[in-house]
């Protein structure tokens, strides 16, 4: 997020993207509200609470590469809320459904806390709305973390840097990569387009800026 | 397992080291050995229909178990798939020249706005390999191409897929809407993908929910004669 405006010393606190995918972030410990969320979305986290001054808020993330085993991440926010519970006054979560099939929206109702609403980070980031009216189903969606992450999170685990002749096994049927850029940056702007002729896929930009997630942080940030 | 076959000459091997060696060959994923191996066995006289189920289906079903135990990943799973569709291409007409057995046949699709068919494409291979007539749909199948091709093709299984927790849900309007036709009971009804489990088969009123290619092959195999079972004592 270099040059961005939201490129200000605490959201440069953030870890490295390598370290957010496979490790996660801990809490500071400070602050009366705590996020819990996806390490994907830790540095546009960090970026909201340093643009609006959110310091009473506290976040901690859960390895970003659960979002290519969904299965697991319901158990996983299960545990970070009973670890974190008596730390913090408030905890959210900042992960949509993610695939998790409703078991994550079922634990954070027995839980007791609120998550974002809708299926995953790509709806949120466009505005659910505006999301589910878009039907596009052929339609492959990168963010700012998964543009930078892409070959941890797309080519390696699905064998392309090993075998890319498997590729149109997996992307025959999409026609486009949509990069929903969370930032104004032609360095990850060029770095979207490039993976988006490694797939075949047309190329398309959409600057979301963060969508829902700013504003779920913001009614986070008032309750607490 | 590449470079220790190097120097292998397939055709030197006796039978039982040629299947056992394709078995190899489909482990890794090696579409052209697997090919030449069953030239090799065709002109030894091997039956198209015993090439199939003894050395393809019998390779495939090691993968599939490996998969299953988190040894073998997706990548390899295409790899040995790929290889297989190499062998059953060559085989497929000699199939239906020779009259080859079928024990059942099946509609298979993904659902309404789901497109990622890799799970859909290798069960209708390995029901092929078992010997189902498969009648494949293909991606994003509303409804009326469901009812369409059961009313058409009078399959014994409907078949649905999804990878997506947005699109399984769908899978319910299908049912629904077979319940609703009052032709639910015609047919078993498979349903498979990786957010699926088997809670949620039986909610939506499936016969059955099958985690992989290789229990969807036995589970349509004890259902189909199960259900002839049931006619002949009825």
């Amino acid at each position: 997020m270099t040059g961005t405006p939201d490129s200000d010393t605490r959201a440069s606190a953030a870890p490295n993207d390598a370290t957010l995918t496979a490790a996660g972030l801990a809490p500071t410990g400070h602050g009366k509200v705590l996020i819990i969320a996806c390490g994907a979305l830790a540095r546009e986290i960090l970026a909201l609470r340093a643009r609006h001054g959110w310091d009473h808020i506290d976040l901690t993330c859960l390895p970003a590469i659960l979002h290519n085993h969904p299965e697991k991440i319901t158990d996983a926010v299960r545990e970070a809320v009973a670890r974190h519970r008596t730390s913090h006054d408030r905890i959210f979560v900042a992960y949509a459904d993610c695939g998790t099939g409703g078991t994550l929206q079922t634990a954070c109702a027995e839980l007791g806390v609120e998550m974002i609403a809708g299926p995953h980070c790509y709806a949120f980031y466009e505005g659910l709305t505006r999301f589910e009216g878009l039907d596009e189903i052929t339609s492959f969606y990168l963010t700012d973390f998964l543009v930078r992450q892409f070959d941890a999170f797309v080519w390696t685990p699905l064998g392309l840097d090993r075998h890319p002749e498997l590729r149109d096994m997996y992307f025959g049927h999409y026609e486009t990569l949509v990069y929903q850029a969370q930032t104004d940056d032609p360095t990850l702007t060029d770095l979207a387009r490039s993976h988006a002729e490694r797939l075949g896929l047309q190329f398309e930009r959409r600057l979301t800026g963060y969508g829902d997630l700013e504003t779920a942080m913001a009614r986070w940030a008032a309750a607490g | 397992m590449a470079d220790e076959d190097d120097d292998i000459i397939l055709a030197d091997l006796n039978d039982e080291e040629l299947v056992e060696q394709m078995f190899d060959d489909l482990y890794d994923g090696m579409k052209d050995e697997i090919e030449d191996a069953v030239h090799i066995l065709l002109d030894r006289g091997w039956a198209p229909y015993r090439i199939l189920t003894e050395a393809l289906v019998g390779g495939m079903k090691i993968v599939g178990e490996d998969f299953r135990d988190g040894i073998l990943f997706v990548p390899e799973v295409l790899l040995a798939a790929n290889a297989m569709k190499g062998g059953m291409a060559i085989l497929k007409p000699l199939l239906a020249e020779t009259g080859a057995p079928t024990i059942g046949k099946m509609v298979i699709g993904t659902v309404k706005g789901d497109i990622h068919d890799i799970g859909k494409n290798l069960v209708a291979m390995m029901m092929e390999g078992a010997g189902f007539e498969v009648v494949d749909l293909g991606i994003n199948n509303p409804v009326e191409n469901y009812l369409e091709a059961a009313a058409a093709e009078k399959p014994d299984i409907i078949g649905m897929s999804a990878l997506l927790t947005t699109t399984m849900p769908y899978m319910k309007v299908v049912i629904d809407t077979m319940v609703a036709e009052g032709i639910r009971d015609d047919y078993l009804v498979l349903v498979g993908g990786a957010p699926l489990n088997e809670e949620f088969g039986k909610a939506i009123g499936a016969d059955a929910y099958c985690r992989d290619a290789a229990v969807a092959v036995e589970t349509a195999k004890d259902l189909i004669a199960r259900r002839h079972n049931q006619r002949a004592a009825g």
